[in-house]
């Protein structure tokens, strides 16, 4: 069993909540006395798949486990899932429409960014099945 | 004076026990226990939030008087240059910096012209492009103890240059005065953090400020003084750049790098440098952030609005034509602009050293949070369910100061009640009479 372990609804309607799951995780980890460097690469790797799941994924789910030497977050969604996932893995490579631009999304930057990140990155997608994202990170 | 490393205090008999303070403070450090506010040392950053919202004027800071310099034969005010919007217009910065030596004070060195000095250092710091980027600046001590206990992963971004505060204190002791016996410092202060950071020094082992006067306990004093002044000395040496440090913008500006950021008001800062971690902020090289609504001119100890008061220091800054300088310099001036001290995480919301069992707590924790309403109400004394969950599980509260579960409990123990009291034994007719 883990030791800890939470879900996430991830609802793409309430912009203002953009982020919770990965806020709320990032303040477990501080009090969990979690090493300052492994929080920042698991702050920005979960957020960045979060907001995937909310604007390319339509909303899904999320859940993050922990274990004695390591952190494990999925994200899962039914939203449109990628074609060519290496492609879609590229630094710059978007299919981001202007208004989520003009949110501040879609430079291309999140996926090579959980990449760089994490111990660990798996994302299985069937166009128009869903998409899901699997970080591990070493502890 | 009991020496507390805190300057925020509360004053027991005005604290009605209210809950206003406990949802304003950033860090979650205050609780309302037995009918009166309590705050939890460890965790407050000093940033006078809670000073701003009682409506009891329960909560206060320490600071010096003007009685303290009697303790020295020769006495030095550093004055912050926040000091300056608190009087009108056609009362100028040198007549202010007179008053303080009227009222006191042997001589003076201002804020402001650290602040210049920490600017020349700030604007080679830029060029060289760091690894750390952006920085974030360390002049506000309650933004950088906020960092310390809230946002760990972000520490090796702050600056370590020292604060204006700290570097004026610095010089005037081993450059200006080296051999001066018997000096006393003292900062002229907006705020109780900077009072914090001299007891309890951030950055430095020992602060070399010997004390610090709060600008609303000077102020009365000082006002009387510039109405009697005989003549005005020419005392100001602080650039406009440097002066404008007092106001959101001011330090940011001062650099005249473009990629720089100001935010003030410690929300503001707060979800910031989320969005910071997150990754979020991008194309940004310096982050001046004040824990003070529009900067130091929102401190918790002036007297004059903030906003009256920036706009002031906006006009007195552009009055003043002298560039920024560099007097008294010796060699030793490269070491007193540093930190000499590493800025280490406060360990103040881990939950337990043992990762297992800080765990084990954290599931608890979940769990309690699940089962509380949710409402984020404070009637228990904590600023939010989630915190009361987790004074549940530090055995600091009882899942029955909730007042929504206790009147649940009480519910079901009448209901448990009334269904006993209807309950007739076999034995007993049913008008409850044996017969
Ligand atoms: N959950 C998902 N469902 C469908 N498509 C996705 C999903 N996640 C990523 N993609 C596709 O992969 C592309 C690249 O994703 P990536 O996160 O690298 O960049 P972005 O989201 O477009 O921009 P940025 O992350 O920099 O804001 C997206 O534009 C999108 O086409
Ligand atoms: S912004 Fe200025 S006045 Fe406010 S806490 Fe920080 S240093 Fe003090
Ligand atoms: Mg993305």
């Amino acid at each position: 069993m883990a030791l800890f372990k939470k879900e996430f609804i991830i609802d793409s309607n309430d912009p203002m909540s953009y982020g919770q799951a990965s806020s709320s995780f990032k303040k477990t980890l501080k009090q969990l006395g979690v090493a300052p460097a492994i929080i920042k690469r698991t702050s920005i790797a979960m957020y960045e798949a979060e907001i995937n799941t909310i604007i390319h994924g339509g909303g899904g789910t999320g859940s993050v486990v922990i274990e004695n030497d390591h952190i494990e977050i999925i994200f899962e969604d039914h939203g449109p899932g990628i074609a060519d996932i290496d492609l879609a893995m590229q630094e710059g490579y978007s299919t981001a429409s202007t208004e989520i631009r003009e949110m501040g999304f879609g430079a291309g930057l999140g996926l090579p960014n959980i990449q760089k990140n994490s111990s660990n990155f798996k994302i299985e997608s069937k166009p128009g099945e869903g998409t899901k994202v699997t970080i591990r990170i070493d502890l | 004076m009991t020496v507390l490393k805190h300057s925020v205090i509360l004053d027991k008999d005005k604290c009605l026990g209210c809950t206003n303070c406990i949802a304003h403070c950033p860090t979650e450090a205050i609780r309302v226990r037995q009918g009166k506010a309590y705050i939890i040392a460890e965790r407050c950053i000093d940033c006078g939030e809670c000073i701003r919202v009682c409506p009891h004027h329960a909560k206060k800071a320490q600071s010096h008087t003007l009685e303290a310099l009697k303790q020295y034969d020769f006495t030095v005010a550093i004055p912050a240059p926040t000091l300056y919007g608190q009087f009108r217009d056609h009362t100028s910065i040198d007549m202010i910096l007179t008053a303080l030596k009227k009222v006191g004070f042997d001589d003076i060195f201002e804020a402001a012209e650290a602040a210049d000095i920490v600017t020349a250092k700030l604007k080679k710091m830029l060029k060289t492009k760091d690894k750390n980027v952006p920085w974030i600046s360390s002049s506000c001590p309650a933004i950088v103890r906020l960092i310390q206990i809230r946002f760990p992963d972000l520490l090796e971004q702050v600056v370590n240059i020292e604060s204006p505060m700290e570097i004026a204190a610095r010089i005037i002791k081993n450059e200006i005065y080296p051999d001066k016996k018997n000096i006393g410092v003292f900062f002229i202060s907006p705020c109780p953090a900077k009072i914090t950071a001299v007891r309890n020094p951030i950055g430095s082992k020992v602060s070399a400020v010997d004390g610090v006067i709060a600008i609303n306990e000077i102020f009365l004093d000082l006002q009387t003084a510039v109405h009697s002044l005989d003549s005005i000395e020419e005392l100001g040496k602080a650039s406009s750049w440097g002066i404008s440090w007092a106001r959101s913008e001011g330090e940011s500006h001062s650099t005249e790098w473009t990629e720089t950021v100001a935010v003030d008001g410690i929300g503001n800062v707060i979800k910031f440098l989320e969005e910071l971690e997150n990754g979020k902020i991008k194309h940004v090289d310096f982050i001046e952030a004040m824990a003070c609504p529009g900067g130091c001119v929102g401190g918790a100890l002036t007297v004059e609005n903030p906003y009256i008061c920036k706009a002031r220091i906006i006009r007195k800054a552009a009055k003043v034509k002298r560039p920024p300088e560099e007097r008294n310099k010796t060699e030793k001036r490269d070491n007193l602009l540093m930190m000499d001290a590493e800025l280490s995480p406060a360990e103040t919301l881990k939950l337990d050293n043992d990762f297992k069992t800080a765990l084990e707590k954290m599931s608890r924790i979940e769990q309690y949070t699940e089962e509380l309403p949710g409402l984020d109400c404070g009637s228990c004394g904590a600023p939010t369910c989630r915190a009361l969950a987790e004074d549940i599980v530090n055995g600091c509260a009882k899942k029955n100061d909730c007042i929504f579960v206790l009147r649940n409990e009480i519910k079901d123990l009448t209901e448990n009640l009334a269904e006993l009291g209807s309950w007739m034994p076999p034995l007993f007719s049913k008008d409850g009479k044996k017969k």
